[in-house]
């Protein structure tokens, strides 16, 4: 899938956009989400899961197809933590297997919200 | 940033209500989820691309109790940042990182 398949998407589903208009908006989307990240803010959409920013030190690392070491610098970088509704979606399973897959020692005290679907706030 | 700051930096800059701008980022949302569902993987020039990885059936552990514990067969999201997103946000560096805890979730 594209950017410009979702701005089909959005297009099609919610009306009341013009294709150009639905086109900006996902762009300001994407722009808006690079900017912020970009500051160093991380982002947190739940029922997708969160974009998170850490820096790492500099460390010594390996050339892969020669062997050779090299200097990998100190960096900052972002990665993506999948939701467990997103997890779930994925395996159609609820939330609750998610949880217990994920996290057996805590199923106990990490049911509340459990029967939210994917998209719920 | 959490969605609903995005909702409301959406309709500031977008110059439309907050309700419209909701649907607008659900709906991306929705879609992206949907394409996953489907084993689709998603591409996002400048930011980045999601993939779908598939995981073989295991046995894993119960870290308490030591317990062999089956792991079923499962596919999981993988984002790989793109290089626009990626020399921006080590370009950050500068700043300290906000925007709360890792381990929020939901």
């Amino acid at each position: 899938m594209t950017k410009a398949e979702i701005v089909q998407s959005v297009y099609a589903r919610l009306g009341g956009f013009s294709k150009k208009e639905s086109a900006d908006l996902i762009e300001l989307v994407f722009e808006t989400m690079k900017e912020t990240l970009g500051r160093g803010e991380k982002i947190k959409i739940s029922g997708f899961g969160n974009f998170v920013l850490r820096d790492k030190r500099q460390r010594q690392g390996r050339n892969p197809q020669t062997g050779e070491p090299i200097l990998i610098t100190e960096r900052r970088v972002l990665s993506f933590k999948a939701s467990p509704l997103l997890k779930a979606a994925l395996n159609d399973r609820d939330v609750e297997d998610e949880q217990r897959a994920a996290a057996p020692a805590v199923v106990a005290v990490a049911v509340g919200g459990a029967a939210r679907s994917v998209g719920d706030p | 940033m959490t969605k609903s700051e995005l909702i409301e930096a959406i309709a500031a800059r977008g110059e439309l209500t907050k309700a419209r701008a909701e649907l607008v980022v659900s709906c991306i949302f929705d879609t992206m989820v949907e394409a996953m569902q489907r084993g689709e993987g998603i591409e996002i020039r400048g930011f980045g691309s999601f993939s779908i990885r598939p995981y073989k059936p295991y046995s894993g552990r119960n870290p308490r109790t030591g317990q062999p514990v089956p792991v079923a067969a499962k596919r999981l999201p993988f984002f790989k940042v793109g290089k626009e997103l990626r020399e921006l946000v080590d370009g950050s560096r500068d700043r300290a990182i906000s925007g709360g805890d890792d381990e929020d979730d939901g």
